[in-house]
């Protein structure tokens, strides 16, 4: 037999998992997770989990994108500095100034957007450590419902409340199916 | 503390007992009480299914029609822009008509994805893939026509700031150059954006995958989502970033495509109205494409369940509104022309409206301001095929507003002496019509392979999702 990885439960209705996900709140396990086919409107309270930290990524990207900007139209129009492989060139057009916040706005303004875009993007997949295509959840039989119309609660053994007996006899107690092994 | 202010602990608020709010009921968004497996096997169904004959018959008489863009293009590049029917002073022709109108197109799928994700308009999920597929692939056509008409394409790369051997650097002073970056960022975040919305509908394809092929690839894309709530948190919170961003991202885009035209010093281009108006109008011309795109697709499919009656009228009402904006838009430009008393200014408008160019201006007219209107009435928004033949006529109308603002301003500058009348040549036509085969054979792929529909985000909206219901 494959190692043990931790217990499994299924449930079939939002409400269901939601309220399973308190007791195992409350019960103080913390490595545990749920497994659901969309987001349930406050099962990250349920679980006990803090706000996402997505947005400290988009404002970081966002401001390296506003600086990038800025810095790259005042470089190359409006400084004759000399960097390695290239140097600013300052090019009369029109008349108009070499460098003023007020043209160079609507490119480091796209700019921003798409560095932020980017940050929150990575960022999500960071704080996901996704990709990752070898969790044990992904091998169990019925890793389909969960991405179907079934609602899964699992506890890994690691956890350091975790019991066999104790813990499969909590999770018999709330979910109606049967608790079963997810093996690593 | 209770016993700390014995009064206002015993204060009842008498008003709630009188008040008996009407529970109002809500559209249902998914008709029939479906489960969430239904919806599962439906739009999984669709990318499952043996290709059928339609798409077929339908995928070869698109690559037909692109294959015009191809050697459109080809001719192009091997002869030069003389080909295209631009002379002197009329120098943006078909070429920037088409780029506005692609681009507008677009503008309805980042306005559904984004902005209705942050006003909570929960109707927006059985349309938002599709209609974001639509911003993709209408980005894809647009781009096509400002690389072309650089001319010597192959020099295309010097729009961005590359060092390069001639120590040369685009000008960050004009509008065009504004384009290049908003267009650039638009087409990327607007990709970013569906791939994200696709990531748990991938999962849902790879894990019902019966070979293994289908199951490598899938799973490749689905970055390993398992549906885990500790992944939705900060999903979500990246997907309302993402809408977040969109949505000053997508009304920047068109208000610096308005601006290649209104900080030029042209009469009838040089208007403040510009960016407002021409973001209404693409958000018009978007709705209109999403409408031509999805009613032949709920019928092919039996999508009725998913996009209901509500859906429809939701969208009707926008075109709507959008276009009763666009037709405000037009009285304005002539009565601030009127007001302001600039001989030239008014020159250019009566020219619009009774010049060379009338038969192209009451097009527009009609189709954006008049054929909108009817969908006032219930009995229009509820007959499909009519839906649809006025959708058609929001796509013609606003593709003549585009000739209309470029063409007739062009061809009377300052300088009587080359005033002219534009004519686009067959290649122009070409090149054009080649597109909407290009456009059709991506919207094709992506019909085949992905699913239309964001599932996860529909299942969310179900009754029988919400957690506190027993």
């Amino acid at each position: 037999m494959a190692k043990q990885y931790g217990l499994i439960a299924k449930f079939d209705s939002p409400a269901d998992i939601m309220h399973a996900a308190e007791k195992v709140r409350d019960a103080g396990y913390k490595n545990w997770d749920v497994i659901t086919p969309f987001p349930i409107h406050g099962m990250d309270a349920a679980m006990g989990l803090k706000r996402s930290l997505v947005g400290r990524f988009t404002i970081v990207g966002g401001t390296i994108g506003i600086t990038t900007g800025m810095l790259m139209i005042w470089f190359t129009g409006g400084s004759e500095l000399s960097l390695p492989f290239m140097e600013g060139y300052k090019l009369i057009v029109g008349g108009k100034p070499f460098f003023s916040p007020q043209f160079a706005f609507p490119v480091s303004y796209e700019l921003t957007i798409l560095f932020s875009a980017f940050a929150s993007i990575g960022g999500m997949f960071i704080l996901n450590r996704l990709p990752r295509h070898h969790h044990p959840f992904l091998k169990y039989k019925d890793v389909a419902k969960g991405t179907d119309d079934s609602f899964f609660l699992y506890i890994e053994n690691v956890d350091p409340q975790f019991d066999e007996e104790k813990t499969r006899s909590f999770l018999d107690g709330l979910s109606s199916g049967e608790v079963r092994e997810l093996e690593d | 503390m209770a016993s700390a202010n014995p009064v206002t602990s015993e204060v009842k608020p008498a008003i709630l007992d009188e008040v008996n709010p009407i529970a109002l009921p809500r559209p249902a968004l998914v008709e029939n009480e479906r489960s969430f497996s239904w919806i599962t096997d439906k739009i999984c169904g669709i990318v499952e299914e043996k290709t059928p004959t339609w798409w077929w018959v339908c995928f070869v008489l698109a690559c037909a029609t692109a294959s015009f863009t191809v050697m459109g293009l080809v001719y192009l590049v091997s002869a030069g822009t003389g080909v295209w029917g631009l002379a002197n002073p009329a120098n943006w022709g078909w070429a920037i008509v088409n780029f506005v109108f692609w681009i507008g197109i677009g503008h309805a799928g980042t306005l559904i994805s984004a902005i209705l994700c942050l006003l909570r308009q929960k109707w927006r999920t059985s349309i938002n893939r599709a209609a974001e597929a639509m911003t993709i692939f209408a980005v894809v056509c647009a781009g096509i026509f400002p690389v072309f008409h650089v001319g010597r394409v192959w020099m295309a790369w010097f729009l961005f700031p590359i060092p390069n051997a001639n120590a040369i650097w685009p000008n960050f002073r004009s509008a065009l150059l504004w384009d290049v970056f908003a267009v650039s960022t638009y087409g990327t975040v607007s990709v970013l954006f569906w791939y994200v919305g696709l990531i748990p509908d991938l999962a849902s394809v790879r894990d019902r995958a019966k070979n293994k092929i289908r199951q490598f690839l899938y799973g490749l894309f689905a970055m390993g989502w398992r549906g885990s709530n500790r992944h939705w948190r900060n999903y979500e919170m990246c997907y309302l970033l993402l809408a977040g961003l969109s949505t000053p991202l997508v009304l920047s885009v068109h208000t610096i495509v308005s601006f290649d035209f209104a900080i030029s010093l042209l009469p009838g281009w040089h208007t403040t109205i510009f960016p407002p108006y021409f973001v209404a109008g693409a958000i018009f011309s978007g709705f209109g494409m999403v409408l031509t795109l999805m009613l032949p697709l709920r019928a092919i499919y039996r999508l009725e369940d998913l996009i209901t009656q509500y859906h429809i009228d939701c969208m009707t009402k926008i075109v709507l509104a959008t276009g009763s904006m666009v037709g405000y838009a037009y009285a304005m430009e002539f009565f601030i022309a009127a007001y302001g008393a600039n001989d030239f200014e008014i020159f250019a408008f009566v020219n619009r409206a009774f010049g060379n160019y009338a038969w192209a201006y009451w097009i527009m007219i009609s189709c954006n301001v008049i054929s909108p209107q009817l969908f006032w009435f219930k009995k229009i928004r509820q007959n499909t095929a009519w839906v649809w033949i006025i959708s058609i006529f929001v796509n013609i109308g606003m593709w003549f507003e585009r000739f209309v603002i470029a063409v007739t301003t062009l061809t009377r500058d300052w300088l009587p002496s080359s005033w002219g009348y534009y004519s686009p040549t067959i290649i122009d036509i070409f090149t054009y019509v080649g597109t909407f085969g290009v456009f059709s054979v991506l919207f094709l792929l992506f019909l085949r392979f992905l699913p239309l529909m964001a599932m996860a985000e529909i299942k969310a909206v179900t009754p029988q999702a919400d957690p506190h219901k027993h």
